[in-house]
């Protein structure tokens, strides 16, 4: 018998504002704990909550790069609880009338849905001391965050596929400046509701949410953990109930919250405090033109445009800053596969290195560019640019200047890199000898020794014709 | 009915005597039936009124404003731990 698993996701984004959604206390994180609190975020009674305008522009951004239906009007709600990091015991959401609805987002050639777009709240931050079981500390600093909550239909069929949606929409939000997406400091969280179904049946089983998810990875382990799961009650016979459950990522299993879980019982109602927010017919029309092009289409654009296959693409369109460098660097020296391998190679290496992003460094794209052309034109050899490179990325001098300084100009005179490897060969007699009988091993420990002479300077392919030469002719 | 008040009074986390329950019993009663007064009103095309006043999009620039101060924030913590809020353990 065949099974097939539904999901469907809700994803929450922290939105890059400055400030929180109702207040002014400032967003940035890793403050100390309690500093970015007012009396509005703290809920002390007779205060009023005013909406972030950049709040409200990002998400309909989204919802726009999304193909979502903006509504013409939308309206918050409180959403009632009692929880220790919601301060008012309400939190401000959307409920009947979300900002956005219907829209979808493409993975390996399939539409995945997305049922709605709205605007909310972040909730404060509980840490629950291992030391002492007694009590749990609260920092508010998070709460009243600007949090955008998107809901797809569940159109995922794997576990795989949910992890794919989910890195294309972080890099899509990324693409659009819309959040930062970090999923180590809580930007981007992520809820599944699964089901699984024997194949062809109409209708979906029972769901069950599976929460605390804090990476891709724990995405795809859980889904797989929960689907497994379920497909062996179904195939024992065996009912089980529509619940949430909760990843435990040391036990490597989902959890029920059994009494734990409260009857979800919100009791939304309009918003009070909050006048509705009403948008013009053309809105969707005019956000169209502030959206920047989107990954697939720039994944597709440097396929076609710079003959790039398509695994470079993807690469290098990874972050939107790292096409936008290869783009230029493209300008500065037209030769893309070439510019694609550096960025690619030797800069990638640089940046894992002293891990930082390829626009805080100090190579640009046009000295990448004027580095390439000079390997390219025969000025300094492969290894000499790699050299450069690294002396750039770290002091920021120009490679045509670094070129110059350390006098690495390729030696273009047959006779100057001759008299150097007679040279080499007269020093290393056992080398030489070890080379003459055979042992090919000993002709790169050679050609190092007639670079190192040259400081990289001379073209390690021409050396070797060299060497060999004198084996057959001398 | 009573059942009813018990659960709100639950989700309200408010806690009521035997004597308390029967008093709000009777109010919720008479509130009920007023609203039901009110659901006999002919409302069909009417949007609902949730605020008075005609306004749309109120909103403020995006712009970081002075908070308060730790200290200010914690002055009614009904206990702190350092420069958090501490409470009942939750988990
Ligand atoms: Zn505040």
């Amino acid at each position: 018998m065949k099974f097939e698993t539904v999901i469907g996701l809700e994803v929450h984004v922290e939105l890059a504002t400055a400030s929180k959604m109702f207040c002014g206390c400032s967003t940035s994180f890793g403050a100390a704990a309690n500093s970015q609190v007012c009396p509005i975020c703290l809920g002390m009674p007779g205060v009023l909550p005013v909406v972030n305008q950049e709040a409200v522009q990002l998400a309909l951004k989204t919802a726009v790069a999304f193909h979502c239906q903006i509504a013409a009007v939308c309206r918050f709600a409180r959403k009632s609880y009692f929880y220790p990091d919601l301060p008012k015991n309400y939190q401000i959401s959307q409920y009947e009338e979300p900002l956005a609805t219907g829209g979808w987002l493409e993975i390996s050639g399939q539409r995945i849905r997305i049922r709605r777009i709205h605007l909310e709240e972040d909730a404060g931050k509980l840490i629950h001391p291992e030391q002492d079981q007694t009590y749990s500390l609260i920092d508010f600093n998070r709460t009243g965050i600007p949090l955008m909550e998107i809901v797809t239909e569940p159109d995922l069929r794997s576990p795989e596929a949910a992890v794919e949606f989910l890195q294309r929409l972080r890099q899509n939000l990324r693409y659009l400046r819309v959040s930062d997406c970090s999923m180590e400091e809580g930007s981007l969280r992520c809820d599944a509701n699964i089901s699984v179904r024997r194949e062809g049946q109409p209708g979906l089983g029972v769901k069950v949410e599976v929460k605390n998810l804090n990476s891709f990875k724990s995405v795809r382990k859980a889904l797989l953990f929960e689907a497994s799961r379920q497909t062996r009650l179904l195939i024992e016979g065996k009912p089980f109930r529509q619940e949430t459950r909760l990843w435990n990522e040391n036990l490597g299993i989902t959890e029920s919250m059994r009494g734990k879980e409260q009857a979800h019982d919100y009791r939304y109602f309009p918003e009070p405090d909050l006048v509705p927010l009403r948008f013009e017919a053309g809105v969707t029309a005019s956000l169209k033109t502030e959206v920047v092009e989107l990954p697939q289409a720039r994944r597709e654009r440097l396929i076609k445009d710079y003959g790039l296959s398509s695994y470079e693409a993807e690469v290098l369109t990874a972050e939107k800053e790292v096409a936008d460098y290869f783009e230029e660097a493209v300008r500065y020296y037209p030769q893309p596969r070439m510019v694609a391998n550096w960025i690619m190679g030797d800069l990638a290496g640089l940046l894992r290195e002293k891990k930082c992003a390829i626009n805080q460094q100090p190579v640009t794209a046009e000295m990448l560019g004027e580095l390439a052309r000079m390997v390219h034109d025969g000025k300094i050899t492969m290894t000499a640019a790699k050299d450069v490179l690294r002396e750039t990325f770290n002091t920021g001098k120009h490679p045509a200047l670094v070129v110059q300084e350390r006098n690495l100009v390729q030696i273009d005179d047959a006779s100057a890199v001759k008299t150097v490897v007679d040279q080499v060969i007269a020093e290393n007699p056992k080398a030489w000898a070890d080379f003459l009988a055979g042992t090919d091993k000993a002709i790169g420990f050679l050609i190092g020794q007639v670079m190192r002479k040259t400081r990289g300077r001379a073209n390690p392919r021409k050396v070797e014709e060299l060497i060999r030469g004198y084996r057959h002719g001398k | 009915m009573k059942q009813q008040v018990k659960y709100l009074a639950e989700l309200a986390r408010i806690a009521l005597t035997e004597q308390e329950l029967a008093g709000l019993e009777q109010d919720l009663e008479k509130i009920l039936d007023y609203v039901s007064q009110l659901e006999k009103i002919e409302t069909t095309g009417v949007e609902p009124t949730y605020h008075v006043v005609p306004m749309t999009n109120v909103w403020r620039q995006d712009k970081v404003e002075a908070s308060l101060s730790t200290e200010k924030a914690l002055a009614n913590a009904p206990e702190r731990h350092g420069n958090f809020f501490k409470v009942p353990r939750v988990i």
